[in-house]
C-alpha cells in the first residue's frame, strides 16, 4: 500500500530471533512471587531514612476559592513540628510546571500547592513536616486558611459559556486545546450513505483504576551533594524529572529515582509529580528527609481521575447492505483543573480512529476542557477506550436501529484477516489480527446461541437477559511524536527502552532494565528471554527488581506505562542479551581455539558445537575477562566488557502537524470480549451471567502473566461498567470519597471470566510480541452492548458507560414512556 | 492539641509466636503498631476504612482488619502475620506455594491480606466452593488479577490439603 505521494507506508520488515523458545512462550512461575507472598516486598511506604519527618498537606475544601491567606504560626509553634510550606513560598521557589499545551493554554501556571487560588475540592494549599505521621495531621488542623468561595463549573460543556467562571485567568477561558480531525470525506460519505444514523449523546464517565497501594515518596535534598533522592512509587521516573528539574532548578543528575516494588499504577501514578516536587522543597527547607504515605480519601480525590468525555451529535452514513462508512463528531473531553499529562487524550484517541473497522471517513471536532475537578491522569486504556466504547455504540445502535444482526454487522466491517497490515485514514499501520476468528471465538466460549434460546425462554419473567459484545484495540509503543500533533513546537518523537545484561564476575548473568513494574512480571519474562538468547535457565538470570536511575539504565521514555513493556522492554533485553552473547562467543572461542562460527551456548557453558565435551562455565569466561586479564589477547582486552547495553528503538518517523496523519503506535492487541447479563426488571439491578474474553498480543512471552492481565483489564472494564464513578456535586465536592462508597469490585463483583487463544504475531516487532495490559476498555463496551439487548421495545438508547441500577431502571422504565429515545435515522 | 489521644499504655500482646510487652499511644491503630512499631511490614495499607482487606491479619485465629482495631485492644491477644507463614526466610507455605503455580498475584500488595484470608477459609472450611471463596474474599480488595486466579489459587491448595 502507498500514499497517495506514492511512498511506503509500513515499517521496515523486522528480523525476528531465532533463538526464543526453549524459555519464551511458556508459563515460567515468576520470580517476584516468594518475596511478594512472603510479606518481603519493598513498597515505598515500607521504606525509612534517618532523621526523616512526615508530611500531611492541607487541602481546599472548596472547588474553587481564592486563597486569602495561611497562617502557619499556631502550626509551627507546635514541639515536634519540623516546617511548613505554603502557596505562597512555592510562587517564590518553583517556576510553573513546564505545559505541553500550546498557549493560550500553555500560559497555565501550576505549581506543586495552591498559589493564590484553589481550583479543585482537595487540591493541597500547604503541607506540614512533623516527627511522626499523627503530629503532622494533628498540626495541620492549626493551619489556618482564610478562603474567599468563587464559583464553581464542573460541566465539561458548560464550562466554555460565557457564564462559566474562568478556572486559569492567564489562559482566559476554560478551552485546554481545541482541533479538528478530518480523514476521508464524511460530507460525501453522510451525502451519498442510504441511511443515515444520529445519535444526540453519549457520554463517557469519570473513574480510576484505583491501585490498591495509594502513593507515596520518600525524598531527601542532600544538602551535602545537592542531589534529591526521590524514592517512590512514580512509574515514569524520566516524565516526572522532565517536569521536577526545570520546576525547581534540578538537573538530571541531580535527580536520583528509585522504586522496587509498586502496589499497582494503571498510569495513576504517572502525574505524582506534582507532590514530588512539593516533598523536594519541603526536604530542602527542613534540612531532612521527608516521607508521604496518600491516605485513601486523598488519593481519590486529589490524585488523578480517568478522562471524562462526553460526545454530541453524532452522525453516521450506513450503506443499504450494513457497510458503515465512518461517522462524524463532536467530542468534549474533561481534563479536570490541571493539565498534568493533558493534553496529549486529546491525540492519543488517534491511535485507533477507525476502531477494528474499515471506516474511511471520519471527523472529530475535539475539544479539550477544564473544570473544577480533579486533574485527569493516564487510567488505564487511556484516551483510546472512550473513543473505542463510542464506536462500539455507534456499531450496536446501527445495528438495532436498522435491523442488523449485531454479529454479521460487525463481521461485515471489521478490518479482515487478509487486509493486514492494515493502513487506517489517518495513516496508522495495524499490524495483524483476525477479529472475526475471535468474535466466533467468543460467542463460542459463552455459547450464544444457547443465551439466545435462554434470552427468549426468559420472556415476560421479570428477569430480561441481555447479551453484549465489545471489540477494541490495545494499541503499545506509542510514537511520542504525536504529540507534534496538538503542539508542533514539542521536542519530542519515537519511542525506546534501555538495558543491560552483563556477566558478573563470578558468571551471574546479570540484567537491568529502565522500566518500573507494578506487578507485570518483568523479572520473570526478561530472564525468559536472556536465557533463552544466552542458552541458560531463566534461574541463572538476575533481573534486578524495580527502578534505580543510578544502578540501571534508562533513557528519556523508561518507565512502565502504555502497553509497551514485551516490545520496548524486551526488544532493550534481548539487545543486550545478544550483545552479550556476541562476547561469551568471542572470549570462548579464543580460550578454545575455536572459529566462532563452531562455538555454542547450551546450559550456562560456552562449547564447541561439534564437541561439546569441550566446554567452558560461563563463570570461566568472566573470571578470565575480570581477573585473568594478563592472559587475555590485547584484541579481546580491547573489545570486550561483558557488560552489554542496548536502547531499543522502534522505527518510527515523526507524524504531520498539519495533516494530523502518522505512525503512532507499533502495535495493535485486539480484544473481542461477549457477555450474558440479567437485568432485574423491577429494580435495574444487573447480574453478569457469564463473561468471556479473546484477547490477542501477538507472540506471548509468558501465557499466565498475559491470562493475568486480561484478567485485571476486564475486572477493571467491568468495575467502571456497572460499579466505580466519580461522583461530584454542583459545588464541585466529590460525594465518593472513599473506598466506603466509591466501590472498588470485590470477588463478587467480578464474575469468572473465561478466556480464549488466538495468536497473530506482529511483523514490526523482534519478537512477534504486541504490548499488552490496558485492554482497550472492552468490558465498558460490552456490558453496555449486553443492557441494551435487555431493554424492551421502545427504549432510549445505552448512553452512558456507568450503568448503576438506577441508571437502567431509567432506560427500563423510557420504553413506557415512549419518549425521545436519542437516536433518529434518515433514510433515502 | 497536640497531645490529645498521647495516653500511654502498657500492651501484652504475641506476634507470630514472639511475646511483646510494649507501651504503645492510645490512638496507634494495631496495623501502625504491627508495621512501624514491630517492622513487620508484610501488612498493608489501602484504605483505613475498613474496606480493602490489605491489613488483614488473624487475631486468636480470626481474620481481622487492624485498621479496625486499636493496639491496645489487641492486649493480651495472639497475632499471626504474613511474615508467620512459610519456612524460614525462603520457604512457601501451601497455600503460598499455589498462588505461586497459579498467578494468584500481580504487584503483590493485596497478597499478604488474601494468603491470610485463604488460611483462615481453608482451616474453617477445607473444601470451598468457588461461591464460597468468593463471599470469603469479598473484604479483600485485589486491583490487578480481577480475583479469577486468586480463586483457582485457593481452590488449588484447598485440593492439595485434601491429597
Ligand atoms: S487498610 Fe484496613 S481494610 Fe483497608
Ligand atoms: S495483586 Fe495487586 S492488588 Fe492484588
Amino acid at each position: 500500500m502507498s500514499t497517495p505521494s506514492g511512498e511506503t507506508t509500513y515499517y521496515p520488515e523486522v528480523e525476528q530471533s531465532e533463538r526464543l523458545g526453549a524459555w519464551s512462550g511458556k508459563s515460567v512461575p515468576r520470580k517476584e512471587d516468594k518475596r511478594l507472598l512472603k510479606g518481603q516486598g519493598a513498597f515505598v511506604d515500607d521504606l525509612w531514612m534517618h532523621r526523616q519527618g512526615h508530611v500531611h498537606f492541607v487541602r481546599s475544601p472548596h472547588a474553587h476559592a481564592r486563597i486569602v491567606s495561611v497562617d502557619v504560626s499556631r502550626c509551627e509553634a507546635v514541639a515536634g513540628v519540623y516546617a511548613t510550606l505554603t502557596g505562597e513560598e512555592v510562587g517564590l521557589l518553583q517556576q510553573p510546571f513546564f505545559q505541553m499545551a500550546p498557549e493560550p493554554a500553555g500560559l497555565m501556571k501550576d505549581y506543586c500547592l495552591a498559589v493564590g487560588k484553589a481550583r479543585y475540592m482537595g487540591e493541597p494549599v500547604a503541607c506540614v513536616l512533623a516527627e511522626s505521621a499523627e503530629l503532622a495531621r494533628d498540626a495541620a488542623a492549626l493551619v489556618e486558611v482564610v478562603y474567599e468561595p468563587l464559583a464553581v463549573v464542573v460541566d465539561g460543556i458548560a464550562t466554555i459559556e460565557p457564564q462559566a467562571p474562568v478556572l486559569h485567568e492567564e489562559i482566559g477561558s476554560n478551552v485546554a486545546w481545541h482541533g479538528l480531525y478530518d480523514y476521508g470525506d464524511v460530507d460525501w460519505a453522510l451525502e451519498h450513505a442510504d441511511h443515515v444514523v444520529r445519535i444526540d449523546r453519549l457520554h463517557f464517565h469519570r473513574f480510576s483504576s484505583t491501585p490498591l497501594e495509594t502513593t507515596g515518596a520518600l525524598v531527601n535534598w542532600d544538602p551535602g551533594t545537592g542531589v534529591v533522592e526521590f524514592r517512590s512509587n512514580n512509574q515514569m521516573p524520566m516524565f516526572a524529572a522532565m517536569f521536577i528539574g526545570p520546576a525547581i532548578g534540578l538537573g538530571v543528575d541531580h535527580m536520583q529515582f528509585s522504586s522496587q516494588d509498586i502496589g499497582g499504577g494503571f498510569g495513576i501514578k504517572i502525574t505524582s509529580y506534582t507532590y514530588l516536587t512539593a516533598l523536594a522543597l519541603l526536604s530542602r527547607k527542613a534540612g531532612r528527609p521527608v516521607k508521604w504515605s496518600e491516605s485513601r480519601w486523598e488519593h481519590l480525590v486529589a490524585s488523578a481521575h480517568g478522562n471524562e468525555r462526553t460526545f454530541l451529535d453524532i452522525e453516521v452514513p450506513v450503506m443499504s447492505d450494513g457497510t458503515i462508512l465512518g461517522f462524524k463528531v463532536r467530542a468534549f473531553d474533561d481534563a479536570g483543573a490541571y493539565l498534568r499529562y493533558e493534553p496529549l487524550g486529546a491525540v492519543i484517541w488517534s491511535q485507533v480512529v477507525p476502531g477494528n473497522y474499515r471506516f474511511k471517513h471520519v471527523r472529530v471536532d475535539y475539544t479539550e476542557t477544564l473544570t473544577n475537578k480533579c486533574p485527569v491522569g493516564p487510567n488505564r486504556g487511556y484516551s483510546r477506550l472512550q473513543h473505542l466504547w463510542l464506536i462500539e455504540r455507534i456499531v450496536d445502535v446501527v445495528a438495532k436501529e436498522l435491523n442488523f444482526d449485531r454479529v454479521a454487522l460487525r463481521k461485515l466491517n471489521y478490518v479482515q484477516p487478509e487486509e493486514f497490515p492494515y493502513e487506517t485514514p489517518n495513516g496508522c499501520i495495524y499490524d495483524s489480527g483476525d477479529y472475526p476468528a475471535m468474535l466466533d471465538q467468543v460467542l463460542e466460549l459463552i455459547d450464544y446461541e444457547g443465551a439466545r434460546a435462554r434470552q427468549l425462554a426468559s420472556a415476560g419473567s421479570g428477569k430480561r437477559i441481555g447479551i453484549g459484545i465489545g471489540s477494541t484495540l490495545d494499541s503499545g509503543t506509542n510514537n511520542f511524536g504525536q504529540s507534534r500533533i496538538i503542539n508542533s513546537a514539542l521536542p519530542f518523537s519515537g519511542n525506546g527502552e534501555a538495558a543491560v545484561v552483563r556477566l558478573d564476575l563470578y558468571g551471574e548473568v546479570t540484567v537491568t532494565i529502565g522500566t518500573s513494574p507494578q506487578g507485570q512480571g518483568h523479572e520473570t519474562t526478561a530472564a525468559q528471554v536472556t536465557a533463552d538468547i544466552l542458552g541458560c535457565s531463566p534461574d541463572q538470570v538476575h533481573v534486578v527488581a524495580g527502578y534505580n536511575k543510578a544502578a540501571n539504565t534508562y533513557v528519556g521514555f523508561s518507565g512502565t506505562y502504555a502497553s509497551q513493556f514485551a516490545v520496548t522492554g524486551l526488544g532493550a533485553v534481548m539487545g543486550a542479551a545478544e550483545r552479550l552473547r556476541g562476547e561469551i562467543v568471542k572470549v570462548g572461542a579464543c580460550m578454545l581455539g575455536a572459529e566462532e562460527s563452531d562455538i555454542e551456548l547450551a546450559d550456562g557453558f560456552v562449547r564447541l558445537a561439534a564437541n561439546p565435551q569441550a566446554a567452558i562455565p560461563f563463570i570461566g569466561i568472566a573470571a578470565t575477562v575480570f581477573a585473568n586479564v594478563a592472559e587475555l589477547p590485547g584484541e579481546l582486552a580491547d573489545s570486550v566488557t561483558l557488560n552489554c547495553r542496548y536502547v531499543y528503538r522502534p522505527p518510527f518517523t515523526v507524524p504531520d502537524h498539519e495533516t494530523k496523519r502518522g505512525k503512532l503506535t507499533l502495535t495493535y492487541a485486539s480484544q473481542v470480549h461477549a457477555a450474558v447479563v440479567e437485568v432485574d426488571d423491577e429494580t435495574g439491578q444487573v447480574t453478569i451471567l457469564d463473561y468471556a474474553a479473546v484477547d490477542e498480543c501477538g507472540r506471548k512471552v509468558n501465557p499466565k502473566i498475559v491470562e493475568g492481565q486480561v484478567h485485571g483489564a476486564t475486572a477493571h472494564g467491568i468495575g467502571a461498567a456497572l460499579y466505580e464513578s466519580f461522583e461530584y456535586d454542583a459545588d464541585g465536592q466529590l460525594l465518593n470519597s472513599t473506598f466506603m462508597d466509591y466501590h472498588a469490585a470485590t470477588s463478587l463483583d467480578v464474575p469468572h471470566i473465561r478466556t480464549g487463544e488466538i495468536e497473530c504475531p506482529s511483523p514490526f516487532t523482534p519478537n512477534g510480541a504486541k504490548g499488552m495490559g490496558e485492554g482497550g476498555g472492552a468490558p465498558l463496551s460490552t456490558i453496555a452492548s449486553a443492557i441494551e439487548d435487555a431493554l424492551p421495545h421502545g427504549a432510549h438508547i445505552v448512553y452512558d458507560t456507568h450503568n448503576n441500577a438506577e441508571r437502567v431502571y431509567e432506560l427500563l422504565r423510557s420504553a413506557a414512556a415512549a419518549g425521545p429515545r436519542g437516536v433518529e435515522v434518515v433514510s433515502r | 492539641m497536640a497531645t490529645e489521644g498521647a495516653a500511654v499504655h502498657v500492651i501484652d500482646v504475641t506476634v507470630n509466636g514472639v511475646p511483646h510487652s510494649t507501651a504503645v499511644p492510645a490512638r496507634r491503630l494495631l496495623e501502625h503498631f504491627i508495621r512501624e512499631t514491630l517492622g513487620l511490614r508484610g501488612t498493608h495499607i489501602g484504605c483505613d476504612t475498613g474496606n480493602c482487606g490489605a491489613c488483614s491479619v488473624i487475631c486468636d485465629g480470626q481474620l481481622i482488619k487492624s485498621c479496625m482495631m486499636l493496639a491496645v485492644q489487641a492486649d493480651g491477644c495472639e497475632i499471626e502475620t504474613i511474615e508467620s507463614l512459610g519456612d524460614g526466610p525462603d520457604g512457601l507455605d501451601p497455600i503460598q506455594q499455589a498462588f505461586k503455580e497459579h498467578h494468584g498475584l500481580q504487584c503483590g500488595y493485596c497478597t499478604p491480606g488474601i494468603v491470610l484470608n485463604a488460611k483462615t477459609l481453608l482451616a474453617e472450611n477445607p473444601h470451598p466452593s468457588e461461591a464460597e471463596i468468593r463471599r470469603a474474599l469479598k473484604g479483600n480488595i485485589c486491583r490487578c488479577t480481577g480475583y479469577v486466579n486468586i480463586v483457582r489459587s485457593i481452590e488449588a491448595a484447598a485440593g492439595a490439603q485434601g491429597e
